[in-house]
């Protein structure tokens, strides 16, 4: 670092651009948004920014409320569900023989190569009543049941009633835990990476099972990770609407999907605006509270997320 | 097959994957009560060794018996055993106190006698009153006395400790040698400790094993590991060692005439067997300088002072005979002024006893 102070010239020419980017692509166009939403909108693109705080007013109306009230309980749902999943993941691979290691993070990261928009239209294959993966599945199971009970000349279980389950807020879900599993596996993976084993086998050593140590010793050693993951779960969770839109019932929508029909078909710009800023203020407040959580975390030694 | 042995190790051997045979078919008993060191250069095995002991590893083939009871295949949390870790392991997140309760915590002891026995515990090991306090509020020392606390909470049958005091500084090692050895009388359980250090297990252990690449080399109490060392590897491995080579010409009795290169000929007691082809030993403390030719020593050579290396307590002159042999003397700074020390280029006649030389096969 103390090089490119030295040498100011070479740091602006390579500072220069990405500041440029940033600057015209991403602070301008939020500070838009921002005046936007103290703005009315006059004509069909018009808009008079008047610095009215009406767009926030309708914004705590209780429709809205309750979407966002929604969109944070889907969104906490999705990151429990992934670090619940997440967690016993990242531990199996963080303990997988070497040579398993990178195929395994790479079935992790597989995903990633295909698009969102694929990804989630195949869930609708998945989940979908008629042909859908899943109830042929559970068709499957349940006949092999239904031959059991009739060959122990129980009663029969009758004719399979397939699961609607798509277009209702359980596929929402399940689409959502499907989309950001991987982003919650990595940064737990990579604290388990680092975590010293000693820590393990010395819990072992005192007469501590498996579980305990995983729960007394794993965990809170984890801390930091655990928090990064539930950050880089949420943030993204809470933003989502391609999962409303495709696998949602029609009310199923989020605070994202109330965002995205502001911009586009209601083209409401000034309201749109004050409801992305709410929902950035809240990612802050999320960010915050990491912060604040995981520093004890630090001094008390555990390991850096 | 009852005897006094808490530890029984038979035939172990452990081969990691790719084949490598890191313990090979080690056989050796650990006494009740008794202060045990492993003792061998880096990746000998000593380490593999005690985390079969402790569970952590299974061996490939053999026996571990523990008390009596075949425990080769028991997982580490079942057995009578607890270790000391070499990074110490002491649980960041938690205190002082909860780290020492955990494994009382974990057995199910009832909650009114782990408040005392923590309490007991820290005192033996001189941490009254750093119960409150976190792992990273502590010194490296007083991080490796939780560790210990830790494990003899539980009251082990054995501890096994893995270079407890690799990390600690010079005098600090010095200090919590004694204190290991006060505490193992203390509570009298079954210590064995894993050391590359050779000073370290002289001064604390009642045995040692030296290792070599998986074997045991010699198994013996601290003098005799010294004194007689049993082969070529354990005299150079423990203390130093000037070392000649020779060649066995007759047996006179209880004694075996040598005939060793730069010597000459050499009669050393020696009662057993042995082979032809023999190195001949004998320790720098035993050889004494004289400035004029002894009368009536039995090994006498001459040589030039060719360097010289003052250690505190002792001075250690390199000589080197006519022969080209190369020879470490070490003599005890008895008086301050250091008068009459050799010099270097001195030529000075050096002898020792013949019953101070050592005869050594492989
Ligand atoms: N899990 C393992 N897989 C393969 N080889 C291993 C494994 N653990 C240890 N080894 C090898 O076994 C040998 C002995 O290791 P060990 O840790 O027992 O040595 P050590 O005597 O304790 O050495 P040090 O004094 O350096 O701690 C080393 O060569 C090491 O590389
Ligand atoms: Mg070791």
């Amino acid at each position: 670092m103390e090089s490119w102070r030295r040498s100011p010239k070479t740091f602006l020419a390579l500072g220069l651009p990405p500041t440029a980017w940033l600057l015209l692509f991403f602070l301008i166009p939020i500070g838009i948004v921002w005046a936007f939403s103290f703005g009315e909108k006059v004509g069909i693109v018009d808009i008079d920014i008047t610095g009215t705080f009406a767009n926030y007013d309708r914004a705590f109306e209780a429709v809205y409320l309750q979407i966002m009230v929604k969109s944070l309980i889907m969104a906490g749902l999705t990151t429990l569900v992934c670090i619940a999943v997440g967690f016993p993941v990242a531990f199996l691979i963080t303990f997988a023989p070497a040579r398993w290691k990178p195929w395994l993070l790479l079935l992790i990261i597989l995903p990633f190569w295909t698009n969102l928009l694929i990804r989630t239209y195949a869930m609708i294959a998945v989940l979908r009543t008629n042909n859908g993966f899943l109830n042929m599945g559970l068709e499957a199971i349940w006949d092999a049941a239904d031959a059991v009970t009739g060959l122990f000349g129980l009663a029969a279980l009758g004719a399979f009633q397939p699961w609607d389950i798509l277009y209702s807020d359980a596929a929402v879900l399940i689409g959502m835990v499907y989309v950001f599993l991987p982003f919650a596996v990595l940064p737990l993976y990579s604290t388990l990476e680092r975590l010293d084993t000693n820590f393990l086998e010395a819990s072992l050593d005192l007469g501590a099972g498996h579980l305990k140590t995983f729960f007394s010793i794993v965990v809170p050693l984890a801390g930091p990770g655990i928090a990064s993951a539930v950050i880089i779960t949420f943030i993204p969770a809470l933003g989502s609407f391609l999962q409303p839109d495709l696998l949602g019932g029609t009310d199923s929508q989020l605070i994202a999907n109330v965002i995205e029909r502001q911009f586009l078909s209601a083209n409401d710009w000034p309201f749109g605006g004050a409801l992305s800023f709410l929902l950035m203020y809240i990612t802050f407040i999320a960010i915050a509270a990491r912060a604040f959580l995981t520093r004890p975390n630090e001094r008390r030694g555990s390991l850096p997320a | 097959m009852s005897d006094d042995a808490i530890v029984r190790i038979e035939g172990v051997t452990k081969t990691f994957a790719g084949n490598v045979t890191v313990v090979d078919r080690v056989d050796l008993r650990v006494g009740r009560g008794e202060f045990f060191a492993l003792l061998g250069p880096s990746g000998c095995g000593k380490t593999t060794l005690l985390r079969m002991i402790a569970g952590f590893e299974l061996p490939t083939d053999g026996r571990i018996v523990i008390d009596g009871e075949d425990m080769s295949t028991t997982p580490p949390n079942q057995r009578p055993i607890n270790m000391v870790f070499q990074s110490y392991a002491v649980f960041p997140h938690m205190t002082v106190a909860k780290n020492v309760a955990y494994g009382l915590k974990v057995e199910g002891v009832a909650e009114a006698e782990i408040g005392p026995r923590v309490e007991e515990v820290l005192n033996l090991v001189k941490l009254k009153g750093y119960g409150a306090r976190l792992p990273n509020q502590l010194s490296g020392g007083q991080r490796q006395r939780v560790a210990l606390a830790r494990a003899l909470v539980k009251r082990p049958k054995v501890l096994l400790l893995d270079e407890p005091l690799s990390a600690l500084d010079a005098k600090l090692r010095e200090a919590m040698q004694l204190e290991l050895v006060r505490l193992q009388h203390a509570v009298g359980i079954t210590f064995i400790i894993v050391t590359h250090d050779q000073k370290e297990a002289l001064s604390m252990a009642d045995r040692i094993a030296v290792m070599e690449s998986g074997k045991i080399r010699q198994l013996d109490t601290p003098e005799r590991l010294y004194e007689y060392p049993s082969n070529r590897f354990v005299a150079d491995f423990i203390g130093k060692m000037n070392l000649f080579e020779g060649k066995v010409v007759t047996r006179e009795g209880a004694r075996l005439l040598v005939d060793v290169t730069g010597l000459g000929r050499i009669s050393v007691p020696h009662e057993d067997d042995i082979a032809v082809s023999i190195g001949v030993a004998v320790r720098p403390e035993k050889i004494s300088l004289y400035r004029a030719r002894p009368a009536d020593s039995a090994i006498t050579l001459q040589g030039i002072v060719t360097n010289l290396a003052y250690l505190g307590e002792s001075l250690q002159i390199f000589l080197e005979t006519e022969s080209g042999n190369q020879l470490i003397i070490s003599q005890t700074n008895v008086s301050r002024s250091g008068s009459g020390a050799p010099r270097k280029g001195e030529n000075l006649w050096c002898s020792w006893q013949a019953a101070d030389t050592l005869l050594l096969q492989d």
